[in-house]
This record gives C-alpha cells, structure tokens and sequence, in this order.
C-alpha cells in the first residue's frame, strides 16, 4: 500500500473535482460521496501504516516518486512522496478525523443549498493536507501549505452572503500570509546554502546532520517558525483564529482544530534537526508556545461565544504542543496533536450540535441547562471536557501533563512552573463551558432538538478516540507513538531532576481538580447572575479577557489608524508628486501642441505671406552668406 | 547699345512687388489671381533679361515651360474659385477658413 499512497490525495482531490463540476446534479448525495473519498484515502493511509509496521524500524522511511515536478537548468525538484511515522501519523489523523468530521458535515450542512461546493472544498482541503504532511520536500510543503490556506479562506467565508464571514475569510488570509511570507524567505535561504528543498539534504538522513553553520540554521528556523507561527495561530499571528469561527462549524472541527492549525507543529517536528543546531531557536519555539498557551487560555475565559472560546483553546493546545516541541519532546507533541485533533473535534462539533439545534444561537448567556433537551450532545462535550482538561486517565492527562513532566525532570521549572498555570486554565474554560451551557436553568426560548444519530455516530467514535487514544499512544505497547516516531524524531531522554513522577502527577491532578473547582464555583447555576453580570461589576478585567488582552484591537489600531494614515499619505505623494509629474509631461505636451494650430489659420493670405517671409528669409539668407 | 540688365531687374522687381501686394491685400478670389499672375510674369521677365544676358536660350525655355504651366495652373485655380463660389456665394478668401486648425 505504501507505492500507492499518491492515491489517498487524488482520490480526494478528484472528488473534489467531481464535487465541484457537478454538485449541483449531486444535489443531497454530494456528502456521500465526499465522504466515501476520504474513507477511501483512510482505508490507504491505514494500508500504509501496517505495511510500514511490518518493516523493520530502520527501513521505516520509505520515499515514493511519481514524477519529477520542477526542472530547471541542474536543479530539480522531484513529485516525491515520504511514508515514515511522522508523515503517516499526521496522515492518520487528516484522513481519520477527516472522515470523521465529513460524516458530521452530512447531517449538519442538510439544509444548506450548495452541498456540492461545500463538500468539493473539504475534499480539496483534504487533498492539500495530505500534500503538505506527505511531501518530501519543503516546496512541495510549501504547495499544500498553501493550499490548505486557500481551502481555510473559502471555507471560512463558505456563506459569503454574511458580511462577518467574509470579513473574517480574508482576515484568516491575510494575517496568515505574513508568516508564509517569513515561510518563503526561509525556502529561499535553504535553496541558496543547500540548493536543494529535499528533506533527506536539507535535514540530513540516517542520523547525520545537515551541514549548516549555527548562525544560518536559526535564520532558516525562525523564518520556518514565522510560517508555523501563522498557520498555528500563535502569539503574535493569532488573531485570525476566533473570527474563523464564522465559517460552519465542521469546518472549524476539520482545519481550525484537527490539522491545519497543526501544521505549524508538524513542520517544527519535521524540521527539527535544523531547530537543534540553532539552540536559539527551539528555545523561541518554547517560549512562543508557553506565552500563547497562558494567553489563550486566560481569553478563552472571557468568551461568551462558545466557538470563541473553544477557538483559545485551541490555540492554548497548540502552545502547549509547541512549549514540547521547544524542549525537544517531539514526540510527546504529536502524542498531543493527535489526541487534541480527536477531542477538539468532539468539542467543536458538539457546539455544532447545539448551534444546529437551537438556529445557530452559541452565546453561553442565552444557553444552559441544555442538558435535558440535548442528553446526548451534552454527554458527548463532557467526554471531550474531561478528555481536554487532563484528569487520568484520559488523554490529556498523559499528553499535556507528559510534557510538563518532562519539563521539570530536566530541570525547566519556569516551563513547568509556567505550564502548570496554562493546565489549571485549561480545567478552568472548559468547565465553564460545560457548567454554563448545559447545567443550570433554560435562558433560552422554545426547545432545543437533539441531533440526528447520523451526526451522534461519528461524535461517539471521536468520543471515545477523545477519552482512550491519550492512554493507548502513551503506554500499550502496540500503540506506543513515543516508539513508533524514534526513527524520525529520535529518542526522548528523560532527565532526573525536580520532584519524581509520582509527586508530579498529585500536583497535575490536584491542578485540573482545582481548575474544575473555580469553574464550579464561579460558574454553577445559582451563580448565573453572577457570572452574567460580571462585565457589569468588573468591566476593566472583563473587557481586557473578552477582547483577549485588546491585541486584535492593537492591530487594527496600527493598521486602521496608523497604517491608513500612512497609506494615505503614501497615496497623496503618489497622487500629487508621481502622477503630478507623469500627468504633468502629458499636460505640457497637449498645451505645446495648442500652440500648433496658430498657424493653421485657415487664412490663405496668411499662408502667402508666410510663403513670401520664407522666401525673402532664403533669399536674404543666401545673400548674406555670399 | 544694349539696354542694362539693371533695368529689366529693376522693372521686374517692381512687377513682383505689385503682383505680391495685390495677393497680400487683396480679399477677392480673383484679383488675388491676378496678382499671382503678375508675379508670375515678374519671374518670367528675369528669366528672359537673364537669357538674354549670357546669350544662352535656357532661360527662355524656362520662360515657356513657366508660362504652359502657369495657364494650367489658370485653369485649376478659375475652377476651385467657381466650385467654392457655388457654395459659399462669395469670392472673399478670409470666409473660405474652414480648414483652419
């Protein structure tokens, strides 16, 4: 299976094809279909997997050609495709949860008039996923990474008649086009020392490691870094994150939490023998992930839009995946991507239920209680909570509290110390999500119709994925991700210092404990009132989590005020000076030739005298000369 | 006893000056035609004086030459006066400025 896996991106990508030409025709079957294709590139994707288990650890990278792409002069670039277990992991997960989440889009987008595009535009998203986590060099990643950003901005804006979406759409482009801008920059450096985009030269192979000075290896790792900080939505690039939740929901659960936003740590993993040569700049990668998980988790609780809020936590998990990566602990990382793509797909689609049954009202304060009407949907959240907030002995626990074990045996306190707070938030918003939307009374009118069992379906396999896949990829042996990654991320070496283990995980758990306690707290149903009129009786501390510490704000001031000021001054330069000056030559000439036609009077006594002036001119002229 | 060559020169600048007077001053078609002619004539007179002069017929047949196409050009000119005369019911040049830039 693994010579085939050029197969499980172009079966996606000709559904899409098929989707987008003839969806219309289609009509209801359009999801079916698309959701036949992704279960079909799973179904490769998995053959791979255990053809490549089959072999022996060291021969597990396995590169398949299926053309050459680019020839220009001696350069080349090859179509080349790599199965190790970084790629194919990554792929597990797109393909997986993909299926997963098409399944879920049937029953959620039913109602919607352009099933065909919608689909065609997930398949396709699909199709460039499986292009950048499978590539085996960096531009052919760098053409799924953009195209998954041009699947992200139509999909975001998918109801392009509300003018948020749209606006959110291109905000979502352009913000993350400043890091693939810094991401280009990097692809430049590394063809000009290496010459070449190949991952075994540019990364090196079988233990080597790339030939490359320390000082241009942090250049080509930040510039990497810039790229991933966009696409994961981290500090500073964040900002398109919580709009992109006006796109559909099974759009946000798919690219906005599963995998595209993951991209920024698989490139990290991928290239990390590079970061490692440059001591600086895994160390940037940990301190950018620490401050965007503390960020995001302390905003997500301000958020009264449920998306919103799960959106911060999105970006609060992948600071912690990139806090891991940072300190070396690849591997622990994508245990994290893959657990957190299982139960942050939960947790968005369960919102999706709850939008889809309640006419897509998500604004916690007009909510709650939905527990009675929506048994299911209610259950399903819980087991993503739980999953999220790290309680043994579901995923989380033996993810993200993994790291931060990690961190304090080799002796980084302020990442562990740091991490911990990032953990109880984490406790902290997803139990208030739960205490707020579906405990206490009913703030909202009518009744709230529980999911069709087609969108239950594929949320119990993702539930349970949520709850044991965390406990299955950290210990069965089996399963053992941490393993199956040494050939390409190499072993984690666990250090000895700080508290021992045992100590560690009573502190972790009386954390999430303590998380979950402030939550009941502040936000158990007779506190309703409370939590309600919070902004009212603190406005200074509920507006700065509400607006996420004023950044986006921040930047639309730089850009709307101090930016169009400049640009308009830029453009009245252009205006006055540069076009004064071109226009001007133009003017000059029409008023020359003005002038002109003075002497096409129209006179003919005047032609004669002027006939007779020349001539006596010549006659003078020659007189004089002689 | 040859007459001077001063004196025909003379006669024919006189000629020339009338002749281009009458073309300048002149608004009416004709007269303007008729000084054209003069001046012609002015011209032919040098040539003849000037033949004379070296006792060469050059100039005489240039004479002739001048004088062939000046009544061709008579024939050209009267008919381009007529055509706009029918149409503008004038001979005055100045109101014949349509072509002006």
């Amino acid at each position: 299976m693994i010579d085939l896996i050029g197969l499980a991106i172009a079966i996606p990508l000709l559904a899409a094809a098929v989707n987008m030409l003839f969806g219309a025709r289609l009509g209801r079957w359009a999801g079916w279909f698309a959701t036949a294709a992704m279960a079909a590139s799973f179904a490769i994707a998995l053959g791979a997997l255990l053809d490549l288990l089959a072999l022996p650890a060291e021969e597990r990278t396995q590169v398949v050609t299926v053309a050459e792409w680019i020839r220009a002069g001696a350069a080349s670039v090859a179509l080349d495709l790599r199965v190790d277990p970084l790629s194919i992991t990554m792929a597990m997960v797109v393909t997986g949860v993909g299926s997963l989440i098409h399944l879920y889009a049937i029953g959620y987008m039913e109602h919607d008039p352009r099933p065909g595009r919608f689909f065609g535009y997930m398949n396709l998203f699909c199709a460039f996923m499986l292009v950048l986590v499978l590539a085996n060099d960096f531009l052919l990643l760098y053409l799924g990474w953009e195209g998954v950003g041009l699947c992200s901005y139509l999909l975001i804006g998918f109801w392009s008649d509300r003018p948020e979406a749209a606006r959110a759409a291109k905000k979502a482009f352009i913000t993350t086009r400043v890091g693939d801008v810094l991401l280009m920059l990097g692809l430049f450096v590394m063809w000009v020392h290496f010459g070449s985009f190949d991952f075994d030269v540019v990364l090196g192979h079988d233990g080597s490691l790339p030939e490359i000075a320390a000082g241009t290896a942090t250049a080509i790792s930040l510039l990497l870094l810039g790229g991933a900080v966009g696409k994961s939505a981290q500090l500073p690039l964040h900002v398109w994150l919580p709009d992109a939740m006006a796109g559909p929901t099974p759009v946000s659960a798919l690219i906005h939490a599963a995998t595209m936003v993951t991209a920024g740590v698989y490139l990290v993993v991928r290239s990390h023998t590079l970061f490692e040569i440059s001591e600086v700049a895994l160390t940037v990668v940990a301190v950018v992930g620490l401050a965007g998980a503390l960020y995001a988790g302390f905003s997500s609780l301000g958020q009264y839009d449920m998306k919103r809020a799960l959106a911060y936590s999105t970006m609060s998990q992948l600071g912690f995946m990139f806090l891991a990566a940072g300190l070396g602990f690849y591997a622990v990382a994508m245990s994290l991507l893959v657990a957190h793509a299982f139960y942050k797909a939960l947790l968005f689609l369960t919102s999706g239920n709850v939008m889809h049954g309640l006419h897509d009202e998500i604004d916690v304060r007009r909510l709650g209680g939905l527990r009675r009407d929506m048994p299911w949907t209610a259950a399903l959240f819980a087991a993503g909570a739980l999953a999220l907030s790290g309680l043994p002995p579901f995923s989380g626990f033996f993810t993200k509290d993994a790291i931060l074990e990690l961190a304090s045996h080799d002796g980084e306190v302020w990442a562990y110390v740091l991490g911990s707070l990032g953990a109880l938030v984490s406790a902290w918003y997803i139990a208030r999500l739960y205490f707020t939307a579906f405990m206490g009374d009913r703030r909202y009118e009518g009744h709230a119709h529980e999911a069709s069992p087609l969108m239950r379906a594929p949320l119990v396999v993702l539930a349970i994925g949520a709850l044991f896949a965390g406990a299955w990829l950290a210990f069965t042996p089996e399963g053992r991700l941490a393993t199956f990654l040494e050939p390409v991320v190499g072993h984690v070496v666990e250090g000895h210092a700080g508290p021992s283990t045992q100590v560690l995980i009573a502190i972790s758990i009386v954390l999430t404990l303590a998380g979950i306690g402030i939550a009941w707290r502040l936000y158990r149903p007779r506190n309703a009132e409370r939590w309600i009129s919070f902004p009212e009786r603190e406005p200074g501390m509920a507006g700065a989590l509400g607006h996420a510490f004023y950044i986006d704000d921040l930047y639309a001031w730089a850009v709307g005020s101090v930016g169009l000021r400049g640009a308009e001054g830029v453009a009245w330069f252009d205006r006055t000076v540069i076009d004064g000056a071109v226009n001007g030559v133009g003017r000059a000439a029409v008023w020359a030739s003005g002038l002109a036609p003075v002497w096409q009077s129209g006179k003919v006594r005047r032609y004669a005298l002027t006939f007779l002036a020349g001539g006596a001119a010549l006659l003078l002229y020659a007189a004089v000369r002689v | 006893m040859r007459t001077p060559i001063a004196y025909f020169l003379l006669l024919s600048a006189i000629l020339f000056a009338l002749g281009s007077a009458s073309v300048l001053l002149r608004r009416n078609a004709l007269r303007i035609f008729m000084g054209v002619e003069l001046q012609l004539n002015a011209v032919n007179l040098t040539l003849v004086a000037f033949s004379r002069m070296h006792l060469e017929l050059d100039g005489q047949i240039l004479a002739f030459f001048s004088m062939v196409v000046a009544a061709a050009e008579v024939v050209v000119g009267l008919a381009i006066i007529v055509a706009v005369f029918r149409r503008t019911s004038t001979t005055d040049v100045d109101r014949a400025s349509v072509l002006h830039g």
